[in-house]
């Protein structure tokens, strides 16, 4: 099995989205930066469905030459192989994003490609999509379950009132929810590993977007501090009364 | 003519269909509306449509279009675009929705705007269209300009409410049999496995405890899940919580987990990472119980009580007791 995962960096946003001055970007100066949590899952089911059928996993990223120490990172849950499509840090669109994966990729024989469902910021549900059309695939979007048996992929979508399955022969593309597995944490060893194992470095050309980002927008948020009903467990009276008022109690 | 993407389910009309009908009435400015539903029950559902506006309603009739295929939908689409020429295509940001119109958008190499809250002044029919979508599940927008002589928006859900309209009849009901080509058909739901549905669901509870961090253990969500009995409410967390493996991912309140509208969110331990708020802000009301009075939560919340969780949320249980036996 060959399985590619393509994953995302972004800032950890924490308790405030601060823009830059020019509104075009988070300001992101003294935030951390991590990837998607759904493209976390993706990496470790990648990851445990090598270890249970052999293979190799490759992670690739789009982004600035940063964007290295998050496939190193994925490298260290136990991918193998890692591929950036270096940008200048400008943001692609959703189908560049995808025209640039697919170039990058399109003469290795992956069996799996595995996709979040959407990123955490553009949040954009599309890129998997585009990138399954263009190479011919079948794509199952939104999985929390996936199992491979018979080169065949039987997925695993919640909806209201439970599950649908969908079954597609491989090679496939497949889009995964946060929740389809719990993440392992890396070892130390698994770290030191992962500087070790290859990076290839491809500069791809943006083109001009068709889904344009003209600023970013702060929305109006609640706008109040809470209101502060006591300290300690002596607020509990004053708690019941407003579960009262509000008809829950 | 602006064309609406209609998921329904029983025969009625899936209430994010109606939001996103609502805001193809406003893309539309005065041009007509029409709609597009697929699969079992769509004339059903089609006959409700009059009472929002839509005047002519393209149902698709195939047996093979009774369970759900991504592909499927996207060609009744593409052959509702090439034969009524609309100026724009909305679906509802709902799961399919938005797999639906990226199947769309690949197949005629159109951008796709996803989960709009609004669009800007000029209205279809240029050749670009400026509009208002969610970024970080909400918790950021972004005024977008989408290049493309047909748009294809989905409309993020609760950002717009439904709008009857007076004095409208049913829509003109235009059945067509869509040439499905067995590649549409590769990817379809092949079987459905009913849930065990198990206490009060997270997503429609009318009161919401959830822990964060500061609840400090699996074990920790024992005095939440008492809290919670007496008020017949729904256990939450935060994702640091489930990263832990102390609750299952079901039980995640946030951008990746679900969300939320309870009358009340009682977010206990919860520092109000705007991941978490993204799933908790449609709750009426917040309550924040913190040893921190500087957490972000207390920026989201309406009402705090400052200190150790481990006291108060004891304390909260044997009030509400003895208040109910009084």
């Amino acid at each position: 099995m060959k399985v590619l995962v393509c994953v995302k960096r972004v800032p950890l946003t924490g308790g405030k989205m601060v823009l830059t001055e020019d509104e075009q970007a988070l300001e992101t100066r003294h935030l951390g930066f991590t990837i998607s949590p759904h493209e976390e899952c993706g990496v470790e089911e990648a990851v445990r469905i090598v270890e249970q059928h052999g293979g190799e996993t490759t992670v690739l990223a789009l982004g600035p030459p940063e964007a290295e120490e998050q496939i190193r990172d994925c490298m260290a849950i136990g991918a193998d192989r890692g591929i950036l499509l270096v940008t200048d840090g400008e943001e692609w669109d959703p189908q560049a994003t995808a025209g640039a994966i697919v170039a990058a990729i399109a003469d290795d024989d992956y069996d799996l490609i595995v996709f979040g469902n959407e990123s955490a910021d553009a949040g954009n549900y599309q890129v998997g999509i585009r990138v399954a059309h263009a190479l011919g695939r079948p794509v199952v979007t939104g999985l929390k379950g996936l199992s491979i048996e018979d080169r065949r992929a039987r997925c695993e979508q919640e909806v209201p009132g439970g599950r649908d399955v969908y079954v597609v022969p491989l090679p496939a593309v497949v889009t995964v929810l946060e929740g389809i597995n719990l993440p392992r944490y890396p070892s130390v060893p698994a770290k030191l590993r992962a500087r070790r194992k290859p990076v290839e470095q491809v500069t791809p050309q943006r083109p001009e977007p068709r889904l344009e980002r003209l600023r970013l927008v702060v929305p109006a948020g609640h706008g109040k501090r809470a209101e502060i009903l006591g300290e300690g467990p002596d607020a509990a009276p004053a708690v019941v009364d407003v579960m009262r008022e509000l008809g829950v109690a | 003519m602006v064309l609406v993407v209609v998921e329904h389910a029983g025969g009625l009309v899936d209430e994010l269909s109606l939001q996103a009908i609502a805001f193809a009435r406003e893309l539309a400015a005065g041009e007509p509306l029409d709609a597009l539903l697929v699969g079992a029950g769509a004339r059903d559902a089609a006959a409700q449509l009059g009472a929002h506006g839509v005047a002519t309603a393209h149902v698709a009739e195939d047996e093979r279009l009774d369970a759900f295929a991504p592909g499927a939908w996207a060609r009744c689409v593409t052959e509702v675009v090439d034969r009524a020429r609309p100026s724009a295509v909305v679906a509802a940001g709902s799961n399919r929705g938005n797999e639906v119109l990226a199947h769309v958008a690949t197949r005629l190499d159109l951008p796709f705007a996803a989960n709009c809250t609004a669009v800007g002044g000029d209205g279809a029919g240029g050749s670009s269209l400026d509009v208002t979508r969610m970024r970080w599940g909400g918790s950021l927008l972004e005024e977008a300009r989408v290049h493309a002589s047909l748009p294809l928006l989905s409309v993020a859900p609760y950002a717009v409410a439904a709008a009857p309209v007076n004095g409208a009849g049913a829509p003109a009901v235009e059945p067509f049999a869509p040439a499905l080509e067995p590649a549409d058909l590769a990817v379809q739901v092949a079987e459905h496995v009913e849930a065990v549905q198990s206490g009060v669901s997270l997503a429609e509870a009318k009161v919401v405890v959830s822990g964060g961090r500061g609840v400090g253990s699996a074990d920790g969500f024992g005095m939440l899940e008492e809290l919670a009995g007496l008020l017949d409410a729904a256990v939450g967390c935060s994702r640091v919580v489930t990263s832990a493996g102390w609750r299952p991912h079901t039980d995640q309140v946030g951008q990746t987990g679900t969300k939320v509208s309870p009358d009340l969110y009682i977010a206990c331990g919860i520092s109000g990472a705007t991941q978490h708020i993204a799933g908790c802000k449609g709750a009426k009301k917040i309550l924040a119980i913190n040893s921190d009075v500087e957490a972000p939560i207390l920026n989201n919340a309406d009402y705090a009580v400052i200190g150790d969780l481990t006291e108060i949320v004891p304390a909260i249980t044997a009030e509400l007791r003895k208040a109910r036996s009084t």
